[in-house]
């Protein structure tokens, strides 16, 4: 015999999903880069609007291909940003670190700095002297604008999305 | 208690699993079941252990813990191989290869992507989880063209995009570190956790430079990031045709036997004929406007 409570509970849970499913798609979304940038246009030679660093927040109004168009909350600043910039999870900024509170909980949860970071690396430096770092500094700072790309992609007879790709 | 009623809630359960929210819905779930008695209280908090250990994967390592795993997978390498102090080449690999990268599915990494190359005559090149491309002046001498020099950036790239250097990390390993992680999360880090994640740092680097610099990816892994590359240089408008060009090259002046792709990739003719297969290029090869050939020679003529 079937008690018809538990069908009740189960019908419930199954509530709870289709709950949570609502509640994700509209969505506030968080930047997981180190910094990115808003655009006027999507795509990477769309002119910049904003710029943004780890862990800020932004709510998707348009979705276009793999780009989405945001906004930031309490600013009057709209613009692109390609979605490999963004994470669903909230990211934590551990403190002093950025402007993000900590009061959110939950499971959906990045924890900025937390796991393998500057300090574990400054300890696996500590065990491997031989390693040197020079070099990933050094190449860490060359960087490309979006005007040096422009040219480089008209110089060179080639075309930015010619496939109606992810730029 | 009715056991069949047990059944339906833990069938209810198993049919949540694989959802995005479902250690949110275990959780209420278990409730629910405790609270009615369709479960014990051990059974409930045992459920909810297991999904959270089942949902602990790589993909809950941030970005910028990939970032901080590629700079000392880079390091490593450069342990190998010393860099090229050339600022004429590494300024033309970084132009070409971050505009590459952004015609990727994966433009943006934490730390964006850097390219540099390597002071050595071996046919090689590396890429970390943290976007850090390494090319020796060996494989650059592989590439006639613009077109063959984008063709290696962009298959380097197509690794960090499939996350190759990612899944070399044993699973025990990931599960171990997100342990610890997920363990010490709410609070502060004291030095011991600070020792015990190191420990499973230095283990996930090792996995990844053992795979990349010794044993070579899978074959599979290689003809992906072959076809990634494809479709990148088709999307920016570079002829295809030229990793065949470059793979032809490589294949007369690599050395059998070497401790570079000779003994990490599959050979040269069984990725040509797997492009042949699967990406269908032509092996007709077209010569690159005069622009292009310029730039090139300009940039990477002394090495070759």
């Amino acid at each position: 015999m079937f008690h018809r409570r538990y069908i009740i509970i189960c019908l419930a849970l199954i509530c709870v999903l289709f709950l949570i499913s609502t509640v994700e798609a509209q969505k506030i979304m968080s930047i997981q880069l180190k910094e990115s940038q808003l655009r006027v246009t999507p795509s990477f030679l769309g002119k910049i609007t904003a710029k943004l660093f780890y862990g800020e927040r932004v709510t998707v109004l348009q979705e276009k291909g793999a780009w989405k168009k945001v906004s930031i909350p309490g600013k009057n600043v709209q613009g692109w940003i390609h979605e490999t910039a963004l994470t669903s999870k909230s990211i934590v900024l551990k403190a002093g670190r950025g402007t993000v509170g900590t009061s959110v909980t939950g499971k959906e949860i990045a924890l900025a700095g937390k796991g393998f970071n500057e300090e574990v690396e400054a300890q696996y430096k500590k065990n491997n002297k031989n390693l040197d770092y020079t070099w990933i500094n050094q190449m860490e700072t060359m960087k490309v604008s979006p005007e040096q790309m422009e040219d480089f992609i008209a110089g060179g007879n080639l075309v930015f999305g010619a496939e109606g790709g992810n730029p | 208690m009715n056991k069949l009623s047990r059944y339906a809630i833990l069938l209810t359960l198993a049919a949540l699993t694989g959802c995005a929210a479902v250690e949110t819905v275990t959780t209420i779930a278990t409730d629910v079941g405790v609270q009615s008695g369709a479960l014990t209280k051990a059974q409930g908090e045992s459920i909810r252990k297991s999904t959270q250990a089942v949902s602990r994967s790589m993909e809950d390592f941030t970005q910028e813990q990939e970032y901080y795993i590629g700079r000392s997978v880079g390091a490593i390498v450069l342990g190998k191989y010393s860099a090229l102090s050339d600022a004429k080449v590494n300024a033309y690999l970084n132009l070409l290869g971050q505009t590459l990268a952004m015609a990727s599915d994966m433009p943006e990494l934490f730390g964006g992507y850097h390219f540099l190359a390597l002071n050595s005559d071996d046919i090689n090149a590396f890429a970390t989880p943290g976007g850090h491309i390494f090319v020796t002046r060996g494989l650059i001498r592989c590439c006639r063209t613009e077109d063959a020099l984008a063709a290696v950036l962009a298959h380097e790239i197509g690794h960090v995009q499939l996350r190759h250097g990612m899944k070399a990390i044993e699973k025990g390993r990931v599960t171990e570190a997100l342990t610890i992680l997920a363990q010490e999360s709410a609070k502060s880090f004291g030095s011991e956790d600070v020792i015990r994640l190191t420990r499973e740092f230095g283990g996930a680097i090792s996995d990844i430079t053992n795979t990349m610099i010794k044993n070579g990816y899978s074959r599979a892994y290689e003809y992906q990031a072959d076809a990634v590359s494809v479709t990148i240089l088709k999307r920016i408008g570079y002829n295809p045709a030229a990793l065949i060009d470059m793979l032809n090259v490589m294949a007369r002046q690599m050395k059998p036997g070497g401790n570079d792709f000779a003994r990490t990739h599959p050979s040269p003719q069984s990725r040509i004929a797997e492009l042949k297969d699967n990406s269908g290029i032509a092996l007709t090869s077209i010569e690159p406007p005069a622009v292009r050939k310029e730039r090139f020679t300009k940039a990477v003529g002394h090495l070759l």
